[in-house]
């Protein structure tokens, strides 16, 4: 027998029996697009945090005071006594490791704001002029804080974007003054439009020199230092580094705790892909399901169709050419629902992606192609039975009764 | 041609043998027209099965055009059927969904014969029956003597040299079942074996050799 003749044999015995050939497209469908669009959206997750960290900046190590025994876990976990406080001369000190490109100290405060008699109670950071780098954020106009010692400080500061258009509307910024509590700063740029990082949102914060920071809130503890290395590779040996240079500062103590962006992200990275895996493994069983309806129907179709399996065996059907019949009629079957499921969970990714713009929906390449093969694999698995039951079929018997 | 010798076929329903066949031996020439006639149950259609190499023998020898064909493998079976013998059946047994020019390719397609050669046959075959106005129909739009011009049609597709029919017009009234009968001596005459089982006396008459079966022996084997 010829393919494209084994095709089209097939197709007549698809276009003959109509409803029981759309049920089985329905249910194969059904199982290709919950594979599809489940694991899109664990995939989708897995790629907003990722992207979240990854905005952080890049080769970044956080470093806080307080030692967390559990490296990876949630820091500030403090074991006896209260830590020494990270200064800016234990920051300062990085300077010295090799591995290390540029850093940033962070001071973080709440702090009434106001021009005029417009008032607004934000997140203000202390740092200095390599934050914005080591954070990868972009201004929108102006520049940044100046470098410089960081213990000397100017009156300036540098305004998020909706922190502009609050406090200003739609005037021009640059080179007015703002106050914090009774000190006095001059806006020399404002930040791009950024929106949250990890529950932080960019747009809404002020930024001032570190010292104006200290003095602000009245503390000279550092509340993190963001630490960028040399290189990817260079990630480790600066983080030892860091551990390092401030035991020594600190007579000894390990009283910090330095915190991998890569770390991090690789755990966060593996718990969603695996929950990814998970969630698509489970829609894959409906595929399954939809296997055992293959089989069932196609049990059925073996009984109605007895007479003309006897009559193909009478006319010269070999029993391989009645198992192929079947198993293209399964296969066609198993293209045509996994086709469909395709098209309908990628509707579904695009409708789900319109309702949360900023999650990446995107079906992982390996559900996309597994989807179709386990319906394909199940398909044919679950034919083995009907068509050697059709092949071994007794064209007298089968043709005996009317 | 045909030479069956000491053949048996016993059926085995619980703890009774049934002896459908006790010890047939029959030679049969190329070219010739049976009948194979007697009362029902007395082993006519386990014979024309065992012709047909759809059914085997449980003892005795079978030789078709000088082969012995007796313990061929199944798939071997299915080659020798699809290429030298055509079936007719009592109840037609087209296939519902395809329409009659369909029906009638479907050896060929089984042979793997390419379309060109496919198409060249079905005019001739079309025209022989006198089906080439009903080449679109499907057999629920065909009358009885047209669905079994069809099937006669599809068993001669191969161009096989030994065609069997099983009680052909037994579902069909008697001025289309002769219709019907003169499509096989058509056959016959160009050429072909023709082995008709019949309970019509009257059908079974025109043939030149009519073989007389009873309790699964033959009782009677005349020649006009
Ligand atoms: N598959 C089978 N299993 C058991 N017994 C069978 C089988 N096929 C035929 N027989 C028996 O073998 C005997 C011959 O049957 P067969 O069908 O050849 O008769 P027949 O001459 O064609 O009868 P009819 O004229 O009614 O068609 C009968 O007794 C029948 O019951
Ligand atoms: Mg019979």
């Amino acid at each position: 027998m010829r393919f494209a003749d084994l095709l089209r044999f097939a197709l007549q015995v698809l276009g003959g029996y109509r409803s029981r050939t759309a049920l089985i497209l329905l249910a194969m469908g059904i199982g290709v697009a919950a594979v599809v669009a489940v694991s899109a959206i664990g995939e989708g997750a897995r790629l907003y945090v990722v992207n979240q960290f990854g905005s952080l900046g890049t080769n970044l190590i956080i470093v806080l005071p307080g030692r967390s025994e559990t490296a990876g876990a949630m820091p500030g976990v403090l074991i006896g006594k209260t830590p020494r406080d990270l200064t800016i001369d234990d920051a300062l000190a990085l300077k010295r490791s090799n591995a290390i490109l540029r850093f940033a100290p962070l001071i973080i405060g709440a702090g009434d704001v106001r021009v005029g008699n417009r008032s607004r109670e934000t997140p203000v950071l202390g740092t200095t002029a390599e934050f914005i780098q080591v954070r990868q954020m972009d201004m929108a106009q102006g520049l940044f804080l100046p470098p410089g010692d960081p213990h000397h400080s100017q009156p300036v500061c540098v305004i998020g974007a909706k922190v502009a258009s609050e406090l200003f509307g739609p005037k021009p910024v640059l080179g007015e003054w703002l106050r914090i509590g009774d000190r006095r700063f001059r806006i020399i740029g404002v930040l791009a439009r950024q929106g949250a990082s990890l529950g932080f949102n960019t747009d809404e914060i002020v930024v001032v020199p570190l010292a104006s920071a200290q003095a602000l809130f009245n503390t000279e503890a550092l509340f993190r230092i963001f630490v960028e290395a040399k290189s990817r590779e260079q990630i480790p040996l600066a983080k030892a580094d860091i551990e390092e240079i401030i035991r020594l500062r600190h007579e000894g103590e390990r009283d910090i705790t330095a915190i991998t962006q890569d770390a991090v992200l690789a755990t966060f990275d593996r718990i969603l892909r695996a929950l990814t895996l998970a969630v698509g493994g489970i829609a894959a069983i409906s595929l399954g399901v939809a296997g055992i309806l293959v089989m069932n129907v196609m049990l059925i179709a073996v009984t109605q169709r007895r007479r003309e399996i006897g009559l193909l065996k009478a006319l010269g059907a070999t029993g391989q050419q009645i198992r192929a019949a079947f198993f293209t009629e399964a296969i066609m079957l198993a293209l045509g629902g996994a086709t469909l499921g395709l098209a309908v969970g990628k509707l579904g990714q695009l409708a789900i992606g319109q309702a949360f713009p900023d999650i990446p929906f995107t079906a992982p390449w390996w559900a996309v192609i597994a989807a179709p093969l386990t319906a394909i694999v199940t398909s044919v698995l679950f034919t083995v039975v009907p068509a050697r039951r059709a092949a071994q079929l007794d064209p007298i018997q089968a043709l005996s009764k009317r | 041609m045909i030479r069956l010798t000491g053949i048996e076929r016993i059926f085995r329903v619980g703890d009774e043998e049934v002896h459908a066949l006790r010890g047939v031996s029959l030679d049969i020439e190329q070219g010739e027209y049976l009948s194979i006639m007697g009362p029902s149950g007395s082993g006519k259609s386990t014979l024309l099965n065992i012709l047909g190499l759809l059914d085997r023998p449980n003892t005795g020898r079978y030789e078709l055009n000088g082969h012995d064909v007796t313990g061929l493998p199944d798939d071997e079976l299915a080659r020798v059927r699809r290429e030298a013998i055509g079936f007719v059946f009592q109840f037609f047994h087209l296939v519902p969904r395809l329409t009659a020019e369909q029906n009638i390719e479907l050896p060929m397609v089984l042979a793997g014969i390419d379309p060109a050669e496919r198409r060249k046959r079905l005019d001739t075959l079309l025209a022989a029956y006198g089906l080439e106005a009903r080449a679109g129909h499907r057999p629920d739009q065909l009358s009885g003597g047209q669905c079994q011009r069809v099937a006669i049609a599809r068993a001669m597709s191969m161009g096989p040299t030994l065609i069997l029919a099983d009680e052909p017009t037994g579902n069909l009234d008697r001025h289309t079942g002769q219709e019907v009968m003169a499509v096989l001596e058509q056959v016959h005459h160009d050429g072909g074996t023709v082995a008709v089982v019949t309970h019509d006396p009257e059908t079974g008459a025109r043939a030149h050799r009519r073989i007389r079966l009873v309790d699964g022996e033959i009782t009677g084997d005349e020649s006009a």
